[in-house]
């Protein structure tokens, strides 16, 4: 057991990183994740982490470099955000291709233009399809504990994926909470040297990245696609033997269920929200309204059964997102919907999108959104297909 | 022809080593400059390196999944992203221990000179223990003869057609070593796949540097220069013997030019055999020999000395 801090998002994430022993970390600065690697500077400056640190000029390159020492054997992180992840876009593809299992902590902001610095998760749920696990952190400890879970799952021979920790950026990175940091001989215990079978040595001279022909090509891609499968297993199975081993409290491995047993309505989203949304949801039950949460804590694999079995007898489900597929809706919605397609119960979705750009997502916003899916349950249509929370009519 | 050295080459440095470490049955097209060059290339940096490749030619022709000419460890990630990858290799072998590996970064004019360039900077920058080798073909010939940074003026290429109104690519050449002399690189030299002892011993030279290196390799192509794929080692030596490319390395920023040709050769006998110059007037060869004359005169005045 180790001892409680308090200490900052960025700072608290950067200590378990360091107990996780990486032996090559190469970052560039980016708003809001640049506390991250700066403290993992620190560590290394200190001769307190024994790894090589990589002042890259991209954000492209920093993953590219990954990339290079991931192949070669060696554990490697980066932390990134925003326009900085949208720059790797085209590597993220490529370390998943390539099966390098880097870890990456995705301090979740929103994508100009408008220009913003706050936090929304459209940077991640862009790299959707990128080929990398993602996993949504609720607060700061859980972010602590999901960098150390997910190297175990990344390098998991298995699995062989890479890996995003997405926590918001500012309200988690930011943020002063009182945390747990796994200690490095129980981390070393839980997480095993990474010693891939496959890697790049004179004695063994393997070619990685070649070109596949389309008599080649879909055989890679369905082996990535049985590893993400193998993924939703094992992110299972760590996430229980760590809370065992560190002593937490069980909050959830694919997904998280908050009093959604004999739930009317559902609450559905992930990230930082989640706090408010469990808060709100206490309020709504003391005055007898029955509503649950649903916090999605793995995108990528996506739950789809488990998120099924979780909702399957809600009237109305509310899905609050801070991301839009413009021109469409929200992305968990849409991915929710799709999966109840092919179900015999189907409860009402409403979709909102809130909290784009930093936008606080206050409780009696929520309270609103709980009310629509009430009234959405008792067969009034909503006016809208894709509803924006909180938007300022005034301004448009 | 034989190559006359400017500077003495002991005898064990004038016989290329017998090991291959690029398997044959590639598929480069006949005549390819660049597959010459990596084979001399790899003679030289030895079994006990890795190599990182950029997306282009070398890669296409020499990873069909699942064969492989490589007989080093090799990687290739992206187009423009090979400096970093290699970085990363580089880092990590000194993370976990491992030393004596040499890294070498292997990628075309495109990937090390234009979209890559930034990456190669900043490993430059961070002296990364990295040796660079870059087989300029002029162009980017796997995508089929678009102009790049390395065209030389006058030449046409896909992107830089001929017209009535325009004469090919409109601008020179990019002076790679004198960026790299802006970067502080220790050892800078330019070879030719028609003096390949030159080539082997300075590529020996560049990895045995601690710190970055860069050899920039000149690689004619039949396809995408025009020219019948028997005649590349012929371009390759006229480039030399007519000013065109420069055979030299600049140690610690003095300059030595390897191999200067008793009396420079027309370039028109180097334009005129190959298509991609054949639009050119009299009048544009000899702005490209007065150029050619320039350049060689000012570089020939400061051989020995220090170009910094």
């Amino acid at each position: 057991m180790g001892r409680l801090e308090i200490m900052q998002g960025g700072a608290a994430v950067a200590n378990a990183v360091k107990n996780c022993e990486p032996n090559v970390i190469a970052a560039y600065p980016i708003t809001p994740a640049t506390i991250i690697v700066e403290s993992l500077a620190e560590f290394v400056a200190d001769g307190i982490l024994k790894a090589e640190y990589i002042n890259v000029e991209s954000e492209h390159s920093a993953i590219s470099a990954l990339i290079g020492a991931s192949s070669v054997g060696a554990r490697t992180f980066s932390a990134t955000s925003s326009q900085g992840l949208a720059l790797m876009h085209e590597a993220l593809f490529n370390a998943s291709g390539l099966r390098l299992p880097v870890v990456m902590v995705v301090a979740n902001r929103a994508l100009s233009a408008p220009l913003s610095i706050w936090n929304d998760q459209q940077d991640s749920i862009s790299q959707r399809d990128s080929g990398w696990i993602q996993l949504y952190a609720e607060d700061v400890q859980e972010a602590v504990d999901m960098c150390v879970q997910a190297y175990r799952v990344a390098e998991d021979p298995k699995v062989l994926l890479p890996a995003m920790v997405c926590m918001d950026g500012f309200i988690l990175t930011h943020v002063y909470e009182p945390v747990e940091i796994p200690p490095l001989e129980e981390v070393r215990r839980f997480l095993p040297p990474f010693n891939p079978k496959n890697k790049l040595i004179p004695e063994c001279p393997l070619s990685f990245g070649m070109f596949a022909d389309p008599s080649f090509y879909t055989e890679f891609k369905y082996l990535q696609h049985t590893a993400f499968m193998e993924a939703k297993k094992t992110i299972k199975k760590v996430a229980s033997e760590f809370c065992k081993s560190f002593g937490r409290d069980n909050y959830g491995d694919l997904i998280q269920e908050y009093r959604t047993k004999d739930a009317e309505v559902v609450l559905v989203s992930m990230g930082s929200l989640i706090g408010t949304l469990k808060d709100a949801v206490d309020d709504l039950r003391e005055k007898g309204i029955k509503v649950g949460v649903l916090k999605v804590r793995s995108f990528r694999p996506f739950p789809s059964e488990e998120i099924y079995n979780s909702i399957k007898e809600a009237k109305a489900i509310a899905v609050i997102e801070k991301d839009i597929s413009l021109g469409l809706g929200g992305a968990l919605l849409l991915e929710i919907r799709s999966e109840l397609y092919s179900k015999p119960k189907k409860p009402i979705t409403l979709g909102f999108i809130a909290g784009l750009g930093g936008r606080d997502i206050p409780k009696p916003s929520i309270n609103r959104v709980v009310e629509k899916a009430f009234a959405a349950a008792e067969g009034r249509k909503a006016k809208e297909e894709v509803e924006f929370l909180d938007l300022r009519k005034e301004m448009i | 022809m034989t190559m006359k050295p400017s500077l003495k080459i002991e005898k064990s440095k004038l016989r290329l080593p017998e090991t291959e470490l690029f398997g044959p049955g590639s598929r480069a097209c006949a005549g390819c400059g660049e597959l010459l060059a990596v084979r001399h290339a790899l003679k030289a940096t030895g079994s006990n390196s890795i190599v990182v490749s950029a997306t282009g030619c070398m890669e296409v022709i020499s990873s069909p999944y699942p064969e492989s000419a490589w007989k080093t460890p090799w990687i290739h990630s992206l187009f423009e992203n090979a400096a970093a990858v290699a970085s990363g290799v580089e880092s990590a072998l000194k993370a976990l221990g491992k030393s004596g590996i040499r890294v070498v970064v292997m990628g075309g004019d495109g990937a090390l000179a234009d979209i890559g360039f930034g990456a190669v900077s900043g490993a430059l920058d961070r002296r990364q223990s990295l040796t660079y080798i870059l087989t300029d073909n002029e162009a980017y010939m796997n995508t089929g003869i678009q102009s790049s940074g390395t065209t030389p003026y006058g030449a046409w290429t896909t992107t830089t057609p001929a017209g009535a109104v325009k004469k090919g690519k409109e601008t020179p050449k990019k002076d790679l070593v004198r960026i790299m002399l802006g970067h502080g690189v220790q050892y800078i030299a330019t070879a030719s796949i028609a003096y390949p002892i030159d080539l082997v011993n300075k590529v020996k030279k560049a990895v045995s540097v601690d710190g970055p290196s860069f050899v920039h390799i000149s690689c004619p192509c039949p396809i995408g220069w025009h020219f019948p794929p028997e005649k590349t080692v012929e371009i390759a030596r006229l480039a030399v013997d007519t000013g065109m490319w420069i055979i030299y390395e600049v140690e610690r920023g003095i300059l030595r030019i390897t191999y200067k040709p008793d009396r420079l050769k027309p370039v028109r006998d180097y334009l005129v055999l190959q298509g991609r110059f054949e639009h050119l007037s009299d009048a544009d060869i000899e702005k490209i020999q007065s150029d050619c004359t320039k350049s060689y005169e000012n570089l020939v005045n400061r051989d020995g000395k220090s170009l910094i």
